[in-house]
């Protein structure tokens, strides 16, 4: 398209994409770092500074009568001021006021003839002559730290807070909303492109009209509805069935027309030699259109995969919020309220529930970009 | 496990009962009209009846869905905005009259406006930059990727992103929100950037905007390679510098996408509902036309009346961008 000598023009690009690329991905990445951090640490610092080596000071409590063991009329608390975790201890000390009082390595003499010996890789000795009380002594250490990175969180948001019952809610909501749509969607757009029967014109136009329809029309009719079925069946009004048609209802519009401009734009020869050997439109769509037309079946299922899997209104005004099928963008904003301060459990959380679009998008973005083009540009 | 196993049941069945109901109605129709009969005529006659009721059948489940999920609820929120909260009492106008005299509503109006007039705007502008930018650097696709990924991403899984980057400590203590820390190293003030009314529908349409200009970039993008080459390499023997390209040649040519993209971010931001929910619910006069109608679908039991009004509202907004679309698209039907 252009020489590409290195002008002015080109370092400037270079430059703001970089910056561009670099806000846009830093939230996202601030995230994923955050909810591999320790709850503590997380308060404690910017996840920007969890990446490098750090410089800490440390409290740890010893563990007292009850963790002391007896050796020649000394009692010993051992262990690890670090807590076993990886660190370089350089100095410690024993009370708040000087906590890097001494030099590690060395042992030193304490109240009531207690000793201290804390080692560089935070291995402490205490020994004291007297039994230990019910609370342990403070060791102050001063450590540097480098990366730590755990998986509790997501330990804890899969069983404690119902993040792994939400993910199976999820995916029972979405993968339905998915597939059937597309089965339906593809055999009406057949018809309106290669059969004749009236108001043909008429319906497509009724098809683009609601493209744009806000599902905000829709709640509280469908609501009302939904409610009346219940009570007159004696069914709950809330059910994965009663979802799935939503979902099906509210992503027709963009399924039929992204097919519809798909399946018009085949070459009209293919049917018309189909015709001639005998076939009906039955026999032509089943095995001549629906295998020509995966591409662009995948680019709309992936489009209704997304759209279902990131939800939150139809779920939460036809599902409901109840234990058992709350799905997770429900989950999240609840915990968004109740546990608004506990970022290991939002960050852990949260990841949790984009992960699953983000590996979609990553792998199948040439659909996307297909499917989106299609549907907006002519001849895309 | 259990519930998966019912998910893939689910998925069986339905998909059994969509493909069972195509197979059989078809098959149907050709057991009653055979188009094989002993009489010729009596065959082409039969394929004629035949070719006039399938359509039918191929459109019967669409069209059902449509009817039930998209057109009804048109119609019956017009019905529901004229009668009282559980929809059964005639009021005639007075919901129409309660919500121009509400201030919640005139708040969100004007907080709708906001995000109206910025974020399709910024979204075209930076979508526009970036697609313009990659074309010229070799790593232009990665880039593009890395833009586009937030487009996956849940508006609530946004707004966690997001309120993390605004968030807030007290005086004193080390600031974990990047925003803040960055103010804070800059010698500034830090702020609960999400609590100061009117500056906060910024702060939220940011989210928006860092979604929403992925779809911008890939659609610009390729409107910008679909330009003929032709006219740039004259401008550029004409003695034209980049910018001057840019701008006299190649926007005009694409003004056609951008106001496919424009309309699209605009129609996303009427709608706009799930980020302002989990940032503020409408707290710190952020609310919205979306998120006000949710709320008095719940509120104190539900009122019916009122929710869909503002359901109205947001519709009437729509129907000037329906009626471009439904133009455009005939326009586009005819040169096939």
């Amino acid at each position: 398209m252009y020489s590409h000598k290195k002008s002015p023009l080109v370092w400037f690009s270079h430059i703001t994409v970089l910056v561009l690329v670099v806000l846009w991905t830093i939230p996202t990445f601030g995230l994923l770092v955050t909810s591999l951090r320790d709850k503590d640490q997380i308060v404690a610092s910017g996840w920007w500074t969890s990446l490098a080596t750090s410089t800490q000071n440390l409290i740890y409590r010893t563990p007292g009568e009850a963790g002391q063991t007896e050796e020649g009329g000394l009692y010993i608390n051992t262990g690890n001021a670090l807590e076993d975790g990886a660190g370089k201890v350089s100095r410690f000390g024993t009370s708040s006021l000087s906590p890097e009082e001494y030099e590690v390595g060395q042992t030193v003499d304490l109240d009531d003839g207690m000793q201290l010996t804390v080692e560089e890789n935070g291995d402490y000795r205490l020994t004291s002559p007297e039994p230990f009380g019910r609370r342990g002594e403070r060791i102050f250490v001063t450590a540097e730290i480098p990366p730590r990175f755990t998986l509790e969180n997501y330990r804890n948001v899969l069983t404690a807070e119902g993040i792994g019952q939400s993910f199976l809610n999820s995916l029972t909501v979405a993968i339905p909303s998915t597939i059937i749509p597309v089965l339906v969607a593809a055999y009406a757009a057949y018809a309106l492109s290669w059969m004749k029967f009236p108001f043909r014109n008429l319906l497509l136009a009724i098809v683009v009209g609601l493209l744009v329809v806000p599902l905000q029309m829709s709640l509280i009719p469908l609501l009302k509805m939904y409610n009346y079925i219940g009570q007159t069946f004696d069914v709950p009004a809330k059910t994965y069935v009663g979802i799935w048609l939503a979902h099906m209802g509210f992503g027709l519009p963009l399924a039929i027309y992204l097919l519809r401009n798909y399946i018009a734009g085949l070459p009209r020869e293919l049917m018309e030699s189909a015709r001639v050997d005998g076939a009906n439109d039955f026999t032509i769509f089943n095995k001549i259109i629906l295998p020509l037309s995966y591409p662009a079946l995948a680019s709309f299922a992936i489009f209704q995969f997304l759209w279902t899997w990131n939800d939150l209104l139809v779920a939460t005004v036809f599902l409901g919020n109840s234990e058992q099928t709350i799905v997770l963008t429900a989950r999240l904003r609840e915990l968004l309220g109740s546990r608004g301060g506990n970022w290991e459990i939002l960050t852990a959380s949260a990841f949790v529930s984009i992960i699953v679009p983000l590996i979609v998008f990553f792998a199948l973005q040439r659909y996307l970009v297909r499917g989106l083009l299609a549907g907006s540009v002519k001849g895309g | 496990m259990e519930q998966i196993l019912k998910a893939l049941l689910a998925v069986v069945i339905g998909v059994a009962a969509a493909v069972a109901y195509f197979y059989g109605s078809n098959k149907l129709l050709d057991l009653i009209f055979p188009s094989q009969t002993k009489d010729p005529a009596d065959g082409a006659r039969n394929l004629r009846v035949s070719g006039m009721i399938r359509p039918w059948l191929f459109l019967g489940p669409a069209l059902l869905s449509l009817g039930v999920y998209l057109v009804y609820p048109v119609v019956a929120s017009v019905w529901y905005s004229l009668h009282g909260a559980s929809g059964d009492t005639y009021v005639g106008l007075a919901n129409y009259r309660w919500m121009f005299g509400d201030s919640e509503f005139r708040q969100s109006m004007f907080n709708n406006m906001l995000w109206l007039i910025f974020v399709p705007a910024l979204s075209t502008f930076f979508g526009l930059i970036i697609a313009w930018l990659t074309d010229r650097i070799w790593w232009g696709s990665f880039a593009k990727m890395m833009i586009f990924m937030p487009m996956a991403i849940s508006f609530v899984g946004a707004s966690v992103i997001w309120k993390f980057v605004y968030d807030y400590r007290g005086e004193g203590s080390e600031q974990i929100g990047i925003l803040n820390a960055i103010v804070v190293a800059m010698g500034g003030e830090p702020h609960v950037w999400i609590a100061m009314p009117f500056w906060n529908n910024f702060f939220l349409m940011v989210i928006l905007l860092w979604i929403q200009t992925g779809f911008a970039m890939v659609l610009l993008s390729a409107a910008l390679r679909g330009i003929p080459e032709e006219t740039i390499e004259a401008a550029v023997i004409d003695g034209a510098n980049g910018v001057q390209i840019f701008f006299k040649i190649m926007i005009p040519q694409i003004y056609n996408t951008i106001a496919v993209v424009w309309t699209t971010i605009t129609i996303i931001v009427l709608k706009i509902f799930d980020i302002v929910l989990a940032m503020t619910n409408g707290q710190w006069d952020t609310q919205v036309l979306a998120n006000l109608m949710f709320d008095w679908m719940f509120r104190g039991g539900g009122d019916f009346g009122r929710g869909a009004t503002i359901a109205i509202v947001i519709m009437v907004l729509v129907i000037p961008i329906m009626v471009w679309n439904i133009r455009n698209a005939r326009k586009e039907m005819e040169g096939r």
